[in-house]
Parts: C-alpha cells; sequence; structure tokens
C-alpha cells in the first residue's frame, strides 16, 4: 500500500467511521458520506485506507466514488456555487448564469479557482422551483437570479 | 418511555384531537371574520411553512421574529407558532396560515413578524398588503379555499402537508395517524390487507404505475426467512419535488405505511433509501422513525401485537438511474448503482438476495388513508383505470409555481389555466414536459386530455414521478430535447451499449442541429436511432431516454427542420444561429449596454447610436438586460 499522506487525526477519524459501521462492505457509500465530510472530499490516500480497512480492492471503492456525483476527488473552494440545472430552473435561464459564472471565474464546472476561494458546479434540483433560476452557494439559496446580480454577488463574498 | 397500548393510542388521540379541532374547524370555515385577541378569541394558530422552498426564502427567521414579538407583547399561552410542511403555494412563499381565521398571508419576510402580531393577533385587523390578489381581478382573497390555485385540488398523499407540525407526533395520531396499522395488526390477516389495497386499484406513483397490491402479493407469496420493505426516495427527476414534499410534511405517514407492508408481506426490516441531497428530509424522517420506536409503534411487539418491524435510512449519492429498483438495491448494498436484467425480480431476489417491495414515498403515502377510510373510498376518485389522486410538481414558465394535488382525470387545461394560473407574462403556451427526462413534451391539441397513466402514454409521453414542467413560446423545443439529454449522457451508468453510446450519438446530433450544422438525414437518425435504444437497452433510464427527442421530433419538426433548413432557431434560443445588431432609431446612445458587455463588443459614442461587432460578440445577452429602451434586437 502506498505511503498515506494524510493528517494523523485524519487517518484517525476515517478508521473511527468504518469501524462505527462495523467495517462492513455494504456500508461503503453511508462510510464515503461520512469520511467526505471531513475534509470536504475524498483524497487517493482516503480511498486506499477506507478499502484496507473494509478488506475489498481499492477499485471498488474508486469505482463506488467515481460513479456517484455526490463524491468528489477535489477539494471545493471556499464558497463553493452550485448551479441549478433542474428543468424548472433551467427554462428560466439558468443555463446563462452558467455561463456567466464560468466566464468571470475562468474556471469550468468541477473545477476551483487558483485562490481556492471559488469552486463551481451544477446541480438537479434543490426543490424551490418557485424561486427559478435557483443558485447555492455554500448553505445560502438565491433565487429569481439573472446574469447581471452575478457580479455584485460574487463582489460581496469575502 | 412506556410503549403504547392501543387504548393508549386511543387516549393520545383524543388528547391532542383538541388541539387539532380548532385548525380542522377553520378549515371547513365559509366566509372567515378575522379574530384577534381584543376581540374575543382567546387561542390563536400561526402555521409558518417550513419546506425548502419556503425556508429558502428565510422562513425561519419569520419564525424567530414571530415569537420574539409574541413574548414582547406577553401573549405566550395564547398563540401557538407551528412549522408545518409544505402547503404547495411555492410560488407565494413563505406562507403563513392564521388560525381560526384561516388568512392565508403570502411572501411573507421576517420584518412583517411583528405587524402580524400587533395588528392581526391582538387587534384582529387583516394585513391587505400580505393577502394574496387573484392576478385577473386583483381581488384580495384572505382564504385559501377560494383561490383558483386550490380549489380544484384534492388532497389524499398531500393530506397533512401543510396543516400538521412534521415533528409532532401526536399531531399525526390526532389525524387518525397509526390507528390505520391497529387495525390491520389487530383486525385483518396480512392477505386481507393486501385485497384491500388491490380491490383500491392503487398504482404505483414512481413512474411505471404497476398494481401495488399485486407488487405486495408477489413478495408475500415468497418463502425465505427474511424479507425487506424498500421506500423508494432518490426523487432524481430535476424539476420534481413531491416526494421530497411528503417526507417534509408528514413523514410518519411513510413510516406507517412501511410498517403495514412489512405485515402484509412478512417483513420485518424497512429501509428507506433517500438522497443525500434533502438534508431536511432525512432529519424529520429521522426524528419521525425516532419518535415512532418511542411510542412503540416501531421496534419489536409493536402495540403488543406481537410484530416487529424496524426502519433504517439509506443515503444515496447523486445518480438518477438508482431511482431504478435493481440499482436501487445495488446502491444500498455499497455498491455501483448499475441496474440488472429482471427477472429475477426484487420481489424475488431483491436486497441481500432477499424477497424485496420497493415502493415509492407517494404511493406509501396513500396507503394508511386508503386503509382507513376503504379502498370504495379511494376507488371513487380518479378515471377507471387510474384511481385515487396525483401529485405534480408544477413548474416552469407558469404563474402558480408549486406543488398540487388533483384527482386522476383532470385535464392538463384545468392545471395548467385554473390551477396553474396561466402562462407568465402573458405569453403563448407551447407545451408541457411530464414525466422529466423520461417523459416527452405534450402540446395544444392534447391540453383537455385527462390525466391518468393511460392517457399520457398514449399521448407519447408518460406520468413519471410527477414533474410538470410548462414551456412558452420563447422556449426552443431542440434545445429542450437537448438538454434531456445532456441529463441522460451524464447519467446514464454505461452499462449497456445502446445507452452509453446511442444516447451520446444522439447528443452529438442534437448538437450538431443546435449549432446549425444539421442535415436532414439527422432527423432520421434521431428517429430510427432513438427507436432501438428504446428496444434494446436494458433498464427503464436507456428505454425511456430517447422519449423527449422522439416526442418533440414528433410534435414540433417545423421547429427541427427550421433549424436544419433555414439555420435559425425560431425561439431565438440556440446561440449559433442568433445575431444581436443595434436599433439605430431606438438607441439613444447612452452606452449602458457597451459599459456592461463582458465581450468589449460594442462601440459607439455618447448620444450617438452604438454598433455590435458580430465577430466580438458572445452573444451572452447582457446588452439586452442592461438596454432600457428595447434598442437591442435579435434575429
Amino acid at each position: 500500500m502506498a505511503e498515506l499522506k494524510l493528517a494523523c487525526n485524519i487517518v484517525k477519524q476515517v478508521e473511527e467511521i468504518c469501524e462505527k459501521y462495523n467495517n462492513d462492505q455494504g456500508e461503503l457509500i453511508n462510510i464515503l458520506h461520512e469520511a467526505q465530510h471531513l475534509q470536504g472530499y475524498l483524497p487517493e490516500e482516503m480511498q486506499r485506507l477506507i478499502a484496507s480497512k473494509l478488506n475489498i480492492p481499492v477499485s471498488k471503492v474508486y469505482g463506488v466514488v467515481t460513479f456517484y456525483t455526490f463524491f468528489t476527488m477535489t477539494p471545493k473552494g471556499r464558497h463553493p456555487i452550485s448551479v441549478c440545472m433542474g428543468t424548472a430552473c433551467y427554462v428560466r435561464g439558468s443555463e446563462k448564469l452558467l455561463e456567466e459564472f464560468k466566464r468571470r471565474l475562468g474556471i469550468d464546472v468541477g473545477e476551483t479557482t487558483p485562490d481556492g476561494k471559488f469552486s463551481l458546479d451544477c446541480l438537479r434540483c434543490v426543490g424551490a422551483c418557485g424561486l427559478a433560476p435557483v443558485v447555492m452557494i455554500g448553505e445560502k439559496v438565491y433565487g429569481r437570479l439573472q446574469a447581471a446580480d452575478i457580479k455584485n454577488i460574487l463582489d460581496e463574498l469575502e | 418511555m412506556k410503549k403504547l397500548s392501543v387504548e393508549d393510542l386511543e387516549a393520545i388521540r383524543k388528547a391532542a384531537e383538541s388541539d387539532l379541532l380548532l385548525r380542522e374547524k377553520s378549515n371547513s370555515l365559509l366566509s372567515g371574520e378575522s379574530s384577534g385577541l381584543s376581540i374575543g378569541t382567546d387561542h390563536m394558530q400561526l402555521l409558518v411553512c417550513g419546506g425548502t422552498g419556503c425556508k429558502a426564502s428565510s422562513s425561519a427567521a419569520i419564525v424567530g421574529n414571530l415569537h420574539k414579538a409574541i413574548e414582547k407583547h406577553g401573549i405566550s399561552g395564547k398563540v401557538d407558532v407551528i412549522t408545518t410542511g409544505c402547503f404547495g403555494f411555492c410560488e407565494k412563499g413563505p406562507i403563513i396560515k392564521v388560525i381560526p381565521d384561516n388568512t392565508f398571508y403570502v411572501q411573507v419576510k421576517p420584518d412583517d413578524a411583528e405587524e402580524i402580531i400587533e395588528s392581526h393577533i391582538l387587534k384582529g385587523q387583516r394585513i391587505e398588503r400580505l393577502l394574496y390578489k387573484e392576478p385577473e381581478t386583483q381581488k384580495s382573497i384572505s382564504d385559501s379555499k377560494h383561490m383558483n390555485f386550490y380549489r380544484k385540488q384534492k388532497r389524499v398523499a398531500l393530506r397533512n402537508c401543510g396543516f400538521i407540525d412534521p415533528e409532532n407526533i401526536n399531531e399525526y395520531i390526532a389525524r387518525n395517524g397509526y390507528l390505520p396499522l391497529s387495525k390491520c395488526l389487530f383486525e385483518k390477516n396480512p392477505q386481507d390487507v393486501i385485497e384491500e389495497i388491490k380491490k383500491s386499484g392503487l398504482r404505483g406513483r414512481g413512474g411505471g404505475g404497476f398494481p401495488t397490491g399485486m407488487k405486495w402479493e408477489l413478495t408475500a407469496k415468497q418463502k425465505s426467512d427474511i424479507k425487506y420493505v424498500v421506500c423508494n426516495a432518490d426523487e432524481g427527476d430535476p424539476g420534481a419535488f413531491m416526494d421530497r414534499s411528503i417526507m417534509e410534511g408528514d413523514p410518519h405517514s411513510i413510516v406507517e405505511a412501511m410498517t403495514i407492508c412489512g405485515y402484509a408481506v412478512g417483513a420485518n426490516h424497512g429501509l428507506v433509501y433517500i438522497r443525500a441531497e434533502y438534508p431536511l428530509a432525512i432529519h424529520r424522517l429521522q426524528v419521525a422513525i425516532r419518535q415512532a420506536e418511542e411510542y412503540g409503534l416501531l421496534g419489536n411487539d409493536i402495540l403488543g401485537s406481537g410484530f416487529d418491524f424496524h426502519i433504517s435510512i439509506r443515503y444515496g449519492a447523486g445518480a438518477f438511474v438508482c431511482g431504478e429498483e435493481t440499482a436501487l438495491i445495488h446502491s444500498m448494498e455499497g455498491k455501483r448503482g448499475e441496474p440488472t436484467i429482471k427477472p429475477p425480480y426484487p420481489a424475488e431476489a431483491g436486497y441481500m438476495g432477499k424477497p424485496t417491495n420497493v415502493n415509492n414515498v407517494e404511493t406509501f403515502a396513500n396507503v394508511p388513508v386508503i386503509l382507513e377510510k376503504g379502498a370504495e373510498w379511494f376507488s371513487q376518485i380518479g378515471t377507471e383505470r387510474s384511481k385515487g389522486t396525483k401529485v405534480f410538481a408544477l413548474a416552469g414558465k407558469i404563474n402558480n409555481v408549486g406543488l398540487i394535488e388533483v384527482p386522476m382525470g383532470t385535464t392538463l387545461r384545468e392545471v395548467i389555466y385554473e390551477i396553474g394560473g396561466g402562462i407568465k407574462n402573458g405569453k403563448k403556451f407551447k407545451a408541457v414536459q411530464t414525466g422529466g427526462p423520461s417523459g416527452g413534451c405534450l402540446t395544444e391539441k392534447h391540453l383537455d386530455t385527462p390525466i391518468d397513466f393511460d392517457n399520457l402514454l398514449a399521448a407519447g409521453s408518460m406520468m413519471g414521478s410527477g414533474g410538470m414542467i410548462v414551456m412558452d413560446e420563447d422556449d426552443c423545443m431542440v434545445s429542450v430535447a437537448r438538454f434531456y439529454l445532456d441529463f441522460t449522457v451524464e447519467e446514464s451508468c454505461g452499462k449497456c451499449t445502446p445507452c452509453r453510446i446511442g444516447n451520446k450519438r444522439l447528443l452529438e446530433t442534437l448538437n450538431k442541429i443546435t449549432e446549425g450544422k444539421g442535415t436532414m438525414e439527422d432527423l432520421e437518425t434521431l428517429e430510427t436511432l432513438g427507436k432501438i435504444i428504446k428496444d434494446t437497452a436494458l433498464c427503464g433510464l436507456g428505454q425511456t431516454s430517447p422519449n423527449p427527442v422522439l416526442s418533440t421530433l414528433e410534435n414540433f419538426r417545423d421547429e427541427y427542420i427550421a433549424h436544419v433548413k433555414k439555420k435559425e432557431c425560431p425561439a431565438k434560443q440556440c446561440k449559433a444561429l442568433l445575431t444581436y445588431a443595434i436599433n439605430p432609431t431606438k438607441c439613444i446612445g447612452c452606452h449602458m449596454c457597451a459599459k456592461h458587455c463582458p465581450a468589449e463588443a460594442i462601440i459607439g459614442t455618447t448620444r450617438k447610436p452604438h454598433v455590435i461587432i458580430a465577430e466580438k460578440c458572445i452573444r451572452c445577452g447582457m446588452c439586452v438586460s442592461r438596454c432600457k429602451f428595447d434598442a437591442i434586437v435579435i434575429c
């Protein structure tokens, strides 16, 4: 196994999560959810560690991580931006919002700005369709947005 | 805490009933005079919507401010603030309902809390500006029953949403909750329960429309030491939020229904597979499970009947295909959510290889009420082959976005024009998309079709889980088809070739057309390939994925042809086919457009008409939103 580059306390926490679920392979998705919560993403070393705890091949863990969109292997920005691409938001113009974010931040979907401040993603429906088009930044929901509002929103975030 | 007996349950119901009586009474009030503490009312309740939509517009802050104002005026014992589930009228959220006069306040802001307490609660004076105004007449309506949005609705699955506090089990019990369960356990044998569900004609609300009773029977017949009941709460259709609202507004109905199902099919374990993107629904469900366990309505020896049933929660991780039952089961086992060929059906070999009954949230929400009021009552609602009601998430270019529940057989016209209040900004209706990425677009000619499983299928769409997206003349149907295909390609699990490669080719062809590079042969390719994918894909996702393309090709062929032959997008949406220009007679040279143009594609001197340099223009539309003189033309 490759040498671990994770911080000691993270290693310990991941091990504890696995043990909480009795190192049960069937709980892999629940374990990954909790493990991702620690640092906001699932680096390769963390996947290796989980695989060895559950006694399954790393390929299986990697297979699951890459299958589900909720799991990510790249760190998110301090302000993770998610543009809703549900149908209701789409027909009310969310594609234009996405274009504007991409243009202003100079990054594509799934990327993080070099300063680590913003990351950009799409999501499928937060269920606030009455406020369409909707963008989530961190936990905050911004509703009824127009491309012209985006500059101010980005400027306000530290 | 002591486990309840049947008598204890009845005692709780009686005690809690009086709390709800005020709400039930005011619901049947015909014309509500306003009421207030200073004019003879001694107890009032404020129901505040705590669904995800209203929470996004700070309904939690409203609750906080209401509490502060109540304290300030020293009326704490006389007014209750109750956070409920979704009222459905999301367009106008956050919503507050005042009991007992049934006043329905819309678009309330945290700052309005003080005035609500001071004017309405204390003095009995309604706040005019917070009342709903009927768009056509501009008349204020204080009572939801008289609003067009609610008039044609019939709430069965949503019976408790927006009415009870979802985190208070006593309120659920007061609405006869857990009574059907107790009746089943003590007065019916499992076969009777299944017969009752079969007789009701309930069909799966997740999309397929398979008869629920028959599904239960299949699992019940299997001989196995362990069986499972699974609630499919992986609501992946983008733009649909029925299941989420039920779990947020009435989680106990799901807990009760799963337990009844367990009793009927002979299972002692229940699993809810829920999207991780629904934190509030997860929380409310966890609370409900804990409360039911404390009361002995879940766990070992339920109500002293000797029947054991346990429920645990499994989280999805963002994969649309996991709504398909075999994929969902693999995902619950900690694997990639890839579907497998049926048979074997989950009823034969499902979770961990054991017989498993999978039903959707809304299907379960109907179960307790069917057993309470009887199969006959339920089967009177709806059409010949589709009984009961259906919940729809009505969204898109429509005035009243929200969650609605109507009897099966209601027409699309009633839903869109009466309940939905017509098309936004007076535009022209173009299409309504039902069934999400698996469904199709219906047009003007389908408006009078009664909605049920079979009619929608015959019209080239499907019921699906209940997303209903309305589109107007500004929506390009080729782009809409491309949007759905883009979704399917991203969500395809990649296991079978028709779906993995076929859909990718469909998407590439659609891209070509929207970029003005399409040929007439491409239209034929879309049709033939679409049909092949439908016939050969492994699971429900692949078999339905070409539907958005095929249905738009059939209903909006002219639009496809315009893209191909004239290189034009009639709805002016496809960027590659548009040119932006400035009308010199309208432009006053205010320079606003040039200032905000991100591509620096607009030139001109102040007070002289400006010009857009076509080569530089990125067609972002920023100039259109900035120009106050309608001087930008798109052609």
